[in-house]
């Protein structure tokens, strides 16, 4: 079946979306992890702008607005500060067996494609398989949460996730209504100036950014 | 028209948070935080009264949809948020005086806890299934700076798990939301109406069910964290032990209820669309899976407030499990277990904040002989923890009878599950508190006088209604019942 080449566009952006989780997934440099958290932001918007123009869904577009404005420019910037204010702007994280992450992440991937396969048969065109990489990288951020130590790079994959999630309603539904579109994100404004000054008060108390710190609070 | 009662209702909690977050640190902030809720619960009780009249009606152009169900909950939060605000007034000002707080802090405090009363309400009463969630992820928003106010480590752990832990749950939640929304709009279209609850219900039998089964998973996983069920749980004793008893209260009482309105709402849908009991499974075996896990926690703990933080996500299994197994007079029970649970754990986390504040500690092992130097703590303990244990004639004893009686008559083989958790809860948590109760005195007066009327009012209801269910609550409940099965 021949494929309109507008689709072949977003199924790329999908692709690339994907790349981009697993690249996180694989960063130890804190610096650079953000930077791939702005590509990915890009990488949203441009497709949410090309689904847009594909639908003629005028909604879509100022989503695509909103995402180039919070998850490229606001939210990068805002974590550079940040990173530069606590001085961990060029903090290597240790990151234990990369290729075992890397080889969950792969079946992660397959399990969230077989758990798409029937929605997949659902839907015509443009949604096909895109559901399944949307939850591939939803799944992914959420290991990338596991995997991590830092608070910082807790937080980027928290917002990978949310991320993962916008593409997942703007690609395969055609973007939700927009006043539940603008709330999401309010609320993930909100969480990241919440997470700021959380980073102050735990240096400020633990004398570090370090999250294993915070294992105390255990059932004995 | 109930547009008017409403609007009153969601303003109130709105208003006190933006006044409360300029004027929070005036003497009279914590006053004024008692009047708005008290004003909010006001609203509340007319609106109850115009849907009970009348009947579910949306408002304000469909955003928003009022039942008997969710006015009922919508009733009990802005109660128990009201009766929080007066415990509130006192313990806060003896925090301080112990030099736990300062006033910034306190600051903090008023306003948040004006919001957080403002997203649970929006949460309850919203139509569009995307705002609950929006709502529901405000409401973490809101409390996660209070659980960390004392600014203590412990404390900030907790909040960190509790941020990260119901942030990852409430992602989930919004996938199973976008599913939702890619079923319907195949057969609604697309617009604004396609995540509209009353639209979604009337179509729910011609919504794709291998979507909404899948939908259904991610939503109760998502919000299931917020009820806290097992294995989900782990940030609840945390945040609740860690943070002031007043948002202990308010997070055990009402925002675990919230966010099972949220899944209550999602089951609706799925049960039209799959019409068989697919759902109803699920949340059973969740629910009882907390039971029986957070009996064998909880008569482990040193912690009084992690004691009753496992106690809460025991009942809060126990309402999941009687939801799953449907029918009129499980869900009847469930609905009364919930209203008994709010008023009880509540009331029982007043005693425990004064308890605390008198001898200066939360392990047990050092509260002693509440009786002797304050019978009203001590009584008010006493008797929270036997209604909360499920003995007569408290009303939480009505409603555990119904529950298991029912569990014993459709699924018999949950029965010895349920009953023997009951039992080791029964035996840990008494065996815990009788000895605080009674025992030697090691405890000392408190600056402030502390206000235990709410302690007695919430048992002088939960008493009541274990013996005597009037008419007009009674068919309020079965109204609510028979819109969920």
């Amino acid at each position: 079946m021949q494929i309109p080449l507008i689709l072949q566009f977003v199924n790329l952006l999908a692709s690339l979306l994907l790349l981009v989780v697993f690249a996180m997934l694989a960063q130890r440099r804190i610096l650079s992890l953000i930077n791939l958290f702005a590509w990915q932001g890009g990488i949203l918007a441009l497709s949410t702008f090309v689904v847009a123009y594909s639908t003629a869904q005028h909604h879509l577009y100022y989503s695509a607005g909103l995402t180039l404005i919070l998850k490229v420019l606001l939210l990068p910037w805002l974590l550079h500060r940040l990173i530069r204010k606590l001085n961990v702007r060029w903090d290597v994280e240790t990151l234990i067996n990369i290729p075992t992450t890397m080889l969950v992440g792969i079946g992660l991937v397959i399990f969230s494609f077989n758990l798409a396969a029937p929605i997949s048969q659902l839907s015509e065109g443009i949604t096909r398989g895109l559901i399944g990489i949307a939850l591939a990288s939803v799944l992914l951020s959420l290991l990338m949460m596991l995997t991590r130590r830092k608070a910082v790079s807790q937080v980027v994959a928290f917002l990978s996730l949310e991320n993962s999630l916008f593409f997942a309603a703007t690609s395969a539904t055609q973007g939700m209504p927009l006043v539940v579109e603008f709330g999401i994100a309010l609320d993930v404004l909100v969480a990241t100036f919440i997470f700021g000054i959380f980073f102050f008060q735990i240096r400020e108390t633990f004398e570090s950014l370090d999250i294993t710190h915070m294992e105390k609070l255990k059932d004995d | 028209m109930i547009e008017l009662q409403l609007l009153a209702l969601l303003a109130m909690p709105l208003t006190g948070g933006i006044v409360l977050a300029v004027f929070g640190a005036r003497r009279w902030a914590a006053e004024l935080n008692s009047v708005m809720s008290g004003c909010t619960f006001a609203a509340s009780v007319l609106l109850s009264i115009a849907v009970i009249d009348s009947g579910p009606q949306t408002a304000f152009n469909e955003q928003f949809f009022i039942d008997q169900f969710n006015v009922f909950l919508v009733a009990l939060t802005a109660f128990v948020a009201f009766t929080t605000s007066l415990f509130s007034r006192p313990y806060m000002r003896i925090e301080q005086h112990h030099g736990k707080l300062s006033t910034s802090m306190l600051h903090l405090y008023y306003s948040m806890y004006q919001l957080f009363t403002f997203t649970m309400l929006v949460a309850l009463t919203t139509n569009n299934m995307g705002i609950i969630w929006v709502a529901m992820e405000a409401a973490t928003l809101t409390t996660v700076l209070l659980v960390s106010l004392y600014r203590t480590p412990a404390s900030l752990e907790a909040a960190w798990k509790y941020f990260i832990l119901c942030g990852v749950g409430i992602a989930l939640a919004l996938f199973g939301t976008i599913l939702l929304y890619f079923a319907a709009e195949r057969v609604i279209g697309d617009g604004g109406t396609a995540l509209l609850w009353t639209h979604l219900n009337e179509v729910k039998g011609s919504l794709e069910p291998t979507v909404l089964k899948l939908a259904f998973v991610f939503l109760l996983v998502g919000y299931g964290t917020k009820i806290g069920l097992v294995p989900l749980h782990s940030w609840l004793p945390d945040a609740h032990a860690e943070g002031p008893t007043p948002v202990s209260a308010v997070l055990s009482g009402l925002l675990l209820n919230v966010a099972l309105c949220a899944v209550m709402r999602s089951k609706v849908l799925v049960d039209g669309s799959l019409g068989n009991h697919f759902a109803g499974n699920l949340m059973m075996g969740f629910g009882l899976l907390s039971v029986v896990v957070a009996a064998l926690f909880l008569s482990r703990q040193k912690d009084i407030k992690r004691m009753f933080a496992y106690s809460s996500i025991e009942h809060m299994g126990l309402i999941t499990f009687a939801f799953g197994m449907g029918g009129k007079v499980a869900t009847f029970a469930a609905l009364l277990h919930m209203s008994m649970h709010s008023l009880t754990k509540s009331a029982i986390f007043f005693a425990v904040g004064h308890a605390v504040q008198k001898s200066g500690t939360q392990q047990m092992d050092r509260i002693r002989g509440l009786m002797q130097v304050s019978p009203t703590v001590g009584w008010g303990l006493m008797l929270g923890t036997l209604a909360i244990l499920g003995m007569p004639p408290f009303g939480v004893f009505a409603s555990e009878f119904l529950i298991i009686t029912t569990a014993m008559h459709e699924y018999p083989w949950t029965t010895p599950f349920l009953l023997i958790s009951l039992g080791i809860a029964f035996a840990a948590i008494f065996g815990r508190v009788q000895p605080m109760v009674f025992g030697q005195a090691n405890v000392k007066p408190l600056p402030h006088t502390p206000a235990l009327m709410p302690v007695f009012i919430h048992l002088l209801l939960v008493l009541i209604l274990g013996l005597y269910m009037p008419a007009y609550l009674a068919n309020w409940y079965r109204q609510a019942a028979a819109l969920l099965s």
